[in-house]
């Protein structure tokens, strides 16, 4: 299949062991759409991961994530349009683990078995040395743990087990749902390192979150989903530069005099219950100048930086799925 | 030193070295999922020692009234009730119970905790992974039948030989009782693949078989050629009549070819919706 179908670079051996060299390992999704019933759970969803850089994939909880991270690996049908891992549906492979290593639910395990014993099954059914499996629990740090039941494991060292599984085949392409959850801190700090060792050694690295927070110290590329629908793909530099200097927080003596002075210059204005006013669409400066003009007393004029956080707060908010209430 | 040396050279670590998918790696790690469970050794040998229990106390009771009686019943237990007594209708009974069990964790173990999708993201070939299951169950609890088929054999012949009632290799209809019975196991674990497959929730498979195989038929009355048509169509009726001489003429006869028959369908059927029914689905 890999041999002669002209997609594939010259380097490729087509032996008994096939070398498939040089090939694009993106992820490329195109059109996806997944309806259940009556609910569209992904919605026209097109988008490419790269090698060799983390990519985050960020979206408030219910956005299609985990839902198209399944599509990637052939769990779930899509409705309609397609998604490939290095020009190819997964579901054509007939094995995986040396293509695209995967942590989706770290409770998608046999409690009775023991962490060895597991590996050791997934190893041998893609023909991978049983050495391999000693090498990803000492990866992971699971050495000592090897030889107990996963029932008896905790969230984080299901993460671990996870992880472990998802390194077995030694992929190009590996994706992680919601990795960081119930790791420790020692733990985040470590699964950081590993995924961006990992890019660094030319890999596709994949993975999700819904909190802006966890992708700022680990993502170098974002891409954004809400309700099944792309809202940003760009860097995280790129993403994080919506949130700068978005708003200014103005402490002045007089804020009747000054609000309808900004709004006239085409600010909007949002009076705080401290008296304060944070002021969106005019920069420091501008504020500044007007109320000299004006001779306003302003007390304070703090220009907000806002957080990667608020970025995606504020790109997602018309997305969110199970929304506080209060909030909004 | 060089540059080459010193980084991961990404592409040339990255490299997929994919060697030939075979099988026989999907049929070693069914072998190491059944077998790393500890309930599977449990259920093996609970079922062994139940069937032995059976067979042994039934041959035991046999052998001790059998000095009681007169000469022409002496006779007919040599010809039909030693026959009875190789593999009783209640050693097949838990016989098809613990192998249908088995059957059915092996498939009910992935999906009642998430780890088919584990085992469907690192072999996407699901046909493949779901006929090594059947192959593998099949192998084991073959195994599993020939053993507990013979040892309960050979215990009720060690006991009955006492009295000279035995029913030897060369006793009509002794081959075909010990085969059907060896065959019972794979039959039975393969019907509850397929009921577990299908259902796909533990307590509800429970259940459905064992109303399938055991209380709809209890319920039928087999002198009526309806309900017995559909007896006749049943795993352990089929088992019956191929190790049961009836010592009185059938109502409604079948043929040793239709029983093996029956058992074939069954098997054929339940791999089928094993290997077939988690194609399409979403795990």
């Amino acid at each position: 299949m890999t041999c002669g179908d002209g997609r594939v670079s010259p380097l490729v051996a087509c032996a008994e062991h096939r070398l498939v060299g040089i090939v694009s390992r993106m992820i490329e999704v195109h059109e996806l759409t997944k309806r259940y019933g009556k609910k569209l759970a992904v919605n026209n969803l097109s988008f490419t991961v790269q090698p060799g850089r983390v990519t985050g994939f960020l979206g408030p909880n219910g956005a299609g994530k985990s839902t198209t991270l399944r599509m990637i690996l052939g769990l779930h049908r899509p409705t309609s349009g397609s998604v490939t891992v290095d020009g190819r549906a997964y579901r054509d492979l007939p094995r995986g683990l040396r293509h695209v290593g995967a942590l989706l639910d770290a409770g998608d395990v046999h409690g009775g078995r023991t962490a060895q014993a597991h590996l050791h099954a997934l190893a041998r059914s893609n023909a991978i040395p049983r050495g391999r499996v000693d090498e990803v629990l000492d990866e992971v740090g699971l050495t000592d743990a090897a030889n107990r039941r996963i029932g008896g494991f905790s969230l984080g060292m299901r993460q671990r087990l996870g992880i472990a599984t998802a390194l077995l085949g030694n992929p190009p392409v590996l994706l992680f749902d919601e990795p960081l959850n119930g790791l420790d801190p020692e733990g985040v700090y470590w699964v950081r390192g590993l995924f961006r060792r990992l890019a660094a050694e030319g890999r596709t690295v994949f993975v999700s979150s819904h909190l802006m927070t966890e992708m700022q110290h680990t993502a170098e590329h974002l891409i954004v989903v809400g309700r099944g629908e792309l809202i940003a793909a760009e860097s995280v530099t790129e993403f994080s530069a919506r949130g700068a200097g978005r708003s200014v927080s103005v402490r002045t003596a007089a804020p009747e005099t000054l609000a309808p002075l900004l709004t006239a210059e085409g600010a909007s204005v949002v009076r705080e219950p401290d008296g304060l006013l944070t002021v969106v669409g005019l920069d420091s400066d501008r504020i500044a100048e007007l109320a000299f003009q004006h001779r306003v007393l302003v007390h304070e004029l703090t220009a907000r930086t806002g957080s990667l956080e608020e970025a995606f707060m504020e790109l997602t908010a018309d997305s969110v799925e199970y929304s506080g209430g209060e909030n909004r | 030193m060089t540059a080459s040396t010193t980084m991961r050279p990404a592409d040339a670590d990255v490299q997929v070295r994919q060697p030939r998918a075979r099988f026989t790696d999907l049929l070693a790690a069914e072998w190491i999922k059944l077998w790393s469970l500890r309930s599977t050794p449990w259920a093996f040998a609970a079922t062994l020692v139940v069937i032995l229990g059976i067979s042994i106390s039934t041959a035991y009771g046999d052998y001790q009234s059998y000095p009681g009686l007169d000469a022409d019943r002496q006779e007919y237990f040599r010809a039909f009730g030693a026959l009875g007594d190789c593999f009783p209708t209640g050693s097949a009974t838990f016989l098809v119970f613990g192998a249908g069990a088995i059957g059915a964790i092996s498939v009910l173990s992935e999906f009642t905790t998430g780890m088919i999708r584990t085992t469907f993201a690192a072999v996407p070939a699901r046909r493949s992974v779901m006929a090594a299951k059947v192959g593998v169950v099949t192998a084991a609890t073959t195994a599993f039948g020939l053993v507990a088929v013979l040892a309960s054999y050979g215990g009720v012949q060690w006991i009955l030989s006492g009295h000279g009632a035995a029913a030897g290799l060369g006793h009509p209809g002794v081959p075909r009782l010990l085969a059907a019975s060896v065959v019972l196991a794979p039959v039975s674990a393969l019907v509850g693949m397929g009921m577990g497959v299908v259902i796909r929730h533990s307590v509800p498979t429970i259940v459905a078989t064992i109303t399938l195989l055991f209380v709809v038929p209890s319920l039928l009355d087999p002198k009526d050629y309806l309900s017995a048509t559909f007896l006749h169509t049943m795993v352990l009726q089929a088992w019956q009549r191929l190790t049961y001489e009836s010592a009185t003429a059938e109502l409604w006869p079948w043929s040793h070819t239709g029983a093996w028959t029956v058992l074939a369908v069954w098997a054929l059927v339940a791999t089928v919706l094993t290997v077939f029914s988690s194609d399409r689905r979403d795990h």
